[in-house]
């Protein structure tokens, strides 16, 4: 009886590994088309070996213009979108998780409800608005606006962690004359660094990868991100050099794989987003 | 965002808005309690404010503008010339076939790769990774995860190359004998759907993964002594115990879908023709091609109110938590 118990077991999970596979190499396709035909010097449109491999494509990008003031101004971009929304968000959980207010409950509602509005939608009359007030083609407006569509989902979860954070440990440093300011800086904060580096590194994630808003906002092409900028690679410069493209490609989205790896590794695997909206 | 709850149809969300609330509690105080309420005012407001303060400016402001513009004639080139034309926007929207063949497609690409592939294949993938060996399940769960954290328009990219007729899938077409065709000519909602797909379904793993992980395992074990197969024991024990998840996870799917943009417009551009225009694509075109801002703005606030919607639905589920 156990044997057939084990026995239907392992052949249960030859199965998943085989379906698993199966979804895994799809998948794959790809991204293994991107690495390869960046190292390739003759990279068409599928997945081949490359005819010998080359650094070229790499050489060839990695030039201010093409590459580093795009970079730099992404960088720059979703640098102090960050920044903006990780202080903002964790300055406006404190009271919504230390306090008892009969503010808190339908400020939170509207944080739920404007985290799910579909951003998109009001890019157009962002546009129009900002044109209006002469924020449009500037990097701080996008920054504003950027932290601003950022923060809800941010003070979300950074309340969310933040309950997490015994309050016992606040009182002693209140009873020795902490301001709330001070306890939240030197006490609540360290505590939670993990859910801090979430938000961060999920709001800088989100920034880094997002096309429509600097697109729409943005129309100098000296100030316009990578996200961006790699579209010029199909419009204006004729013959599409895919070898180039996928390096491109490669370079602007390796810090944005990085950084995931060192959060989901620091939170054990497990990944607190999807534990943070699982209802 | 105090704006945002109005226009919700929740009923009590409007009636315990932040505004009202607030002056209502400062009221109520004694005198002798004056600065224990400055003491309140300073900590639980001034920490808040920066965040208002950026949600009003940047968000509530915009919709609010929205909800305007959307009544009135503005044109790209004639700011000053522009004048309040009732629904008229909204009429002209829905007589218009190039609008409902948008929502049609903004329908047929929701279902298709949020409500069928993101949620179906995410749940797949996170049942299979409950019985795989662990090997294989490291493998596949960061394979598909590295497709979510690519920026859109990379996805965007390789799918192209993907699809594209000289692009891998036609290879391994032609490498089967099969026949092969152009598809971002002849399917391109189908490809863009499945580039939507392959960029989602990570979440949905993680947001299963993490439900599964939490059903007890004596409940299944007792399920599979009494005799039950994986069909009987999903549709019966897993699938009701995880509803929950499922429903937050359409929820979350359905909105993300709904406003993609970058993956599109970098595949197909919203073509050929319009045969893979979705609402977001659409709205762009009728603002920028045809430099109609006021309809397009009409367009956005549908789109907009289709949103709150779902939102609406996704507070009641997630209600009791907050």
């Amino acid at each position: 009886m156990a044997l057939t118990v084990s026995s239907r077991r392992k052949s249960r999970r030859l199965a998943a590994d085989a379906g698993l596979l199966v979804v895994a190499a799809t998948f794959a396709l790809p991204l293994l088309w991107v690495v390869l035909s960046s190292l390739d010097a003759h990279a068409d449109l599928k997945v081949k070996a490359p005819d010998g491999l080359t650094l070229d494509n790499f050489h060839a990008i990695l030039k201010p213009d093409i590459t580093f003031t795009p970079l730099l101004n992404s960088l720059i971009l979703c640098g102090f979108g960050t920044l903006l929304t990780v202080v903002c968000s964790a300055l406006a959980a404190y009271p919504l998780s230390r306090f008892r207010s009969r503010l808190n409950r339908p400020f939170l509602l509207t944080i739920l409800f404007a985290t799910s509005l579909p951003i998109t939608a009001i890019m157009v009359p962002v546009y129009a608005l900002f044109v209006q007030v002469n924020l449009i083609d500037t990097m701080q407006g996008t920054i504003f606006f950027f932290a601003a569509s950022q923060l809800p989902f941010a003070i979300w979860l950074m309340k969310n962690f933040m309950d997490g954070v015994p309050k016992e440990l606040e009182e002693a440093a209140w009873t020795d004359g902490a301001s709330s300011f001070q306890s939240l800086v030197r006490i609540v904060l360290p505590l939670m660094g993990p859910g801090v580096a979430v938000v961060t590194v999920f709001s800088f994630v989100m920034m880094w990868g997002n096309f429509f808003v600097p697109f729409m906002l943005l129309l100098t092409p000296d100030q316009m991100p990578a996200s961006v900028s790699i579209n010029e690679f199909f419009g204006n410069r004729g013959m599409v050099a895919y070898g180039q493209l996928a390096a491109f490609s490669v370079v602007y989205s390796t810090p944005v794989i990085l950084l995931y790896v060192l959060v989901a590794r620091r939170l054990g695997g497990g990944f607190a987003l999807g534990g943070a909206v699982k209802g | 965002m105090t704006t945002a709850p109005r226009q919700a149809p929740g009923p009590d969300a409007t009636a315990s808005a932040p505004g009202p609330a607030l002056t209502q509690s400062a009221h109520h105080q004694s005198p002798r309690n004056d600065h224990r309420t400055l003491r309140r005012v300073l900590t639980h407001l001034l920490p808040l404010s920066p965040a208002v303060i950026l949600l009003l400016l940047f968000l509530a402001v915009p919709i609010g503008y929205c909800a305007y513009i959307a009544f009135t004639d503005l044109q790209l080139t004639g700011q000053a010339h522009s004048s309040f034309v009732g629904f008229a926007n909204f009429r002209t929207a829905f007589k218009d076939t190039e609008f409902l063949n948008a929502v049609w497609l903004t329908l047929v690409f929701t279902v298709l790769s949020s409500l069928v592939g993101q949620n179906t294949l995410g749940l797949a993938l996170a049942t299979l990774m409950h019985r795989a060996s662990k090997p294989v399940r490291t493998l596949t769960g960061a394979i598909v995860i590295t497709a979510w954290v690519l920026p859109e328009v990379v996805a965007g990219f390789l799918l192209y190359a993907f699809f594209r007729r000289e692009g891998t899938l036609n290879a391994i077409l032609d490498w089967l004998h099969l026949p092969s065709q152009n598809w971002l000519f002849t399917l391109p909602i189908l490809a863009v759907s499945f580039a939507n797909v392959w960029r989602g379904t990570a979440f949905s793993m993680l947001v299963y993964s993490a439900a599964l992980d939490e059903i007890p395992q004596e409940i299944t074990e007792a399920a599979e002594v009494d005799g039950a197969g994986g069909w009987r024991r999903m549709w019966h024990i897993t699938l009701p115990m995880i509803r929950r998840s499922i429903g937050t996870n359409l929820m979350l799917n359905t909105l993300q879908t709904l406003s993609v943009f970058g993956l599109i417009w970098v595949m197909t551009r919203g073509g050929p023709g319009d045969k893979s225009q979705t609402l977001p694509l659409y709205m762009y075109e009728q603002a920028f091609q045809n430099s109609m801002i006021g309809y397009a703005t009409a367009v956005a606030l549908l789109l907009l109110l289709v949103g709150s919607l779902f939102s609406v639905i996704y507070m009641r589920l997630l209600r009791t938590e907050v």
